[in-house]
């Protein structure tokens, strides 16, 4: 059967070989790594699904948001909310305390559940991304002015954030736990369990997009970023379809704050603010828009090298991304997988088949 | 002489005078309708009857109002006064754009407007589907057989060996000719262009000109056009717009003896020969 399933599709095979052994060692990682490297290697992944959620708007869409930083920060906070109600028992969140609140504030009380906060952490972004897409895309808001728009919304929710503190925790965030249902988050065999769980939800959201892509949805997508008013005079509503991938994309970027607080025990407003997420479009303009791998690839590699970078040298990673942001944008306007692409074809060209792929516009 | 203007003797005894103002059914009518732009009054109380199986062409000076009217029936610019009824009497004179288009009136823009990255076939998958909404088209893989009435298309557009071609790769006229396929697979009711033959050569202009005519044949159309020598070759009937209105409404014959007409097409010249001749 595995045979079978390995030459189904001779066009697809070297891809499905290449496939099933980026799988096979990603599933055999634990044994390389120590739990502290591991741990950064499930961050990472965590972070690439909010990336392929991204490239669903912005690579098939066109739609540049920079305010993902706000969904997956509600997604973190969602996951950071049940962990703290669960570390502090039947008493009152220690912050809470210092800042003079007497009780519980209602809307926290959905989240002592671990079921509700795992759903609100998902529901919640995608209903934020649902209102303000709808609102803006009906009105035919597009292009830059949608990108500053997703700004201001970044600017309302952090200082929302931060003014409100004895309900969010202020500039703090909200940190001081250590488990979840009972497994220690730092234990080795917890932080396996979350590197699959991670891993797992990565191939699902790849999965999610790329039939979405597949799909008459993707076609409607890419035929309103090149042209919204045929879309509309074929008899299509584009601000629907609009709307849909960006709350389909704003609930994987809380799905991706959910797996990353496991990761780094704390979720604060300057991790969801403007730099983060600026930081989030270059991870997939770098490895490449329009492929959603690229944005997996884009998303890990950059925040493996910010890692590096910043064990090494601390000051250096702002240097870097402000160079690499220069370099991507002059040089590599389609990204890594851009130039992979590039390289293959030349190389098949040497072989001797030539293809007229004139992908520019004339 | 232009090569398809040869032939427009033939195609006005066969469509102009013979069934060309008959009394089919009216597809669309526009009455009273009225579009001032700031200030600026763009279309003033004009009335329109589109007629099924009419190739009808709207022309007249620049500034006259014709691709105005267009938008309005189309959903583009919403009049300030007046309303727009299709044939069963359904007002569409509020309707948003995408909905009149699903209502069957297809709109062609002058510039080519095809989906540049998408494959001939995926630009003529798209007007296929019936159902609109998101969730159904969830459910629908892209790229999947061509369908007989696409192969139907494809060969009335004379594009046939193109389907796996990027649309942004055609030449300027099979860009139009994929955009009318487009607008066809609707299966519309009334299909409205605007100058589809700018920028063709007359080899192009010929063929378009043959294809509007055997469109015509299952839906009515609607031509702005500039090109006085292609408006002879292939109008059954015209309408002749001025200064936002009607101005005379006929068989090309009609119109051209028309001294009005005449008056407003030729007026600045005929004052100067007047001039000229004074002196």
């Amino acid at each position: 059967m595995v045979l079978k399933w390995l030459t189904g599709n001779p066009g697809g095979r070297s891809k499905r070989i290449l496939w099933s052994a980026v799988l096979l060692l990603m599933c055999l990682a634990p044994l390389f790594t120590t739990p502290f490297r591991l741990g950064l290697i499930t961050k990472f992944l965590a972070l690439a699904i909010l990336a392929v959620g991204l490239d669903l708007i912005w690579g098939y869409g066109g739609i540049l948001s920079l305010g993902h930083g706000v969904f997956f920060g509600l997604g973190a906070y969602a996951m950071a909310m049940y962990l703290k109600l669960d570390a502090s028992g039947s008493a009152l969140p220690d912050f809470m305390g210092w800042s003079g609140a007497a009780s519980l504030p209602w809307f926290w009380e959905p989240f002592r559940s671990f079921p509700a906060a795992l759903i609100l952490g998902m529901l919640l972004p995608a209903l934020l991304a649902l209102i303000l897409g709808f609102f803006t895309f009906r009105n035919r808001i597009v292009g830059v002015y949608f990108t500053i728009l997703t700004q201001a919304l970044v600017m309302i929710v952090v200082t929302l954030f931060v003014g409100k503190q004895e309900w969010t925790g202020g500039t703090n965030g909200i940190t001081g736990y250590s488990s979840i249902l009972g497994f220690n988050l730092n234990a080795p065999s917890t932080k396996i369990g979350l590197y699959f769980i991670t891993l797992a939800a990565l191939a699902g959201a790849y999965i999610l997009c790329r039939r979405i892509v597949n799909s008459r949805v993707g076609q409607v997508l890419e035929a309103s970023r090149d042209g919204e008013n045929r879309v509309r005079f074929l008899g299509f509503d584009p601000s629907r379809y609009k709307t849909f991938a960006f709350a389909v994309s704003g609930g994987l970027a809380g799905l991706a704050g959910m797996l990353f607080v496991l990761q780094v025990g704390i979720i604060s407003p300057s991790m969801m603010g403007i730099v983060p997420s600026i930081e989030m479009v270059l991870w997939v303009a770098l490895g490449g828009r329009g492929t959603l791998i690229g944005a997996i690839i884009g998303a890990v590699l950059l925040n493996a090298a910010k890692t590096g970078i910043s064990e090494a040298y601390p000051e250096g990673w702002l240097l870097v991304l402000g160079a690499l942001f220069v370099i991507v944008v002059v040089l590599m306007p389609k990204g890594l997988t851009g130039l992979w692409s590039k390289a293959a074809s030349s190389l098949s060209k040497r072989g001797g088949t030539v293809h007229a792929a004139v992908r520019k516009e004339s | 002489m232009q090569p398809y203007a040869k032939r427009a003797d033939v195609s006005l005894a066969a469509h102009g005078e013979v069934r060309g103002i008959g009394m089919s059914p009216t597809v669309l009518s526009a009455e009273n309708i009225t579009v001032a732009f700031g200030g600026f009054i763009a279309v003033n109380g004009m009335n329109l009857a589109l007629r099924q199986h009419e190739l009808h062409f709207l022309i007249g000076p620049n500034g006259a109002g014709k691709t105005t009217m267009l938008d309005v029936i189309c959903g583009k610019t919403k009049p300030g006064a007046g309303r727009v009824l299709l044939g069963d009497g359904l007002e569409i004179t509020r309707k948003r754009d995408y909905e009149i288009a699903g209502l069957g009136v297809g709109r062609k823009f002058q510039a080519p407007s095809i989906f540049p990255n998408l494959s001939v076939k995926e630009n003529l998958e798209l007007t296929v589907d019936s159902d609109r909404s998101v969730l159904r088209a969830l459910k629908v893989r892209r790229n999947r057989c061509t369908t007989f009435e696409m192969k139907k298309v494809l060969e009335l557009i004379g594009l046939p060996d193109r389907l796996h071609v990027r649309a942004g790769s055609l030449s300027h006229g099979e860009k139009q000719w994929l955009e009318i396929g487009m607008l066809l697979l609707q299966k519309p009711r009334l299909l409205l262009l605007d100058e589809p033959v700018a920028g063709m050569t007359d080899e192009e202009t010929m063929k378009t000109g043959e294809l509007l005519q055997s469109i015509a044949k299952d839906c009515s159309v609607v031509v702005v056009e500039h090109d006085m020598e292609f408006v002879r070759s292939f109008a059954a009937k015209v309408t002749v717009m001025h200064e936002g209105k009607l101005l005379k409404e006929g068989s090309m014959q009609e119109i051209q003896r028309d001294p009005l007409v005449a008056e407003v097409y030729l007026g600045k010249r005929r004052v100067a020969n007047a001039q000229a001749a004074g002196h």
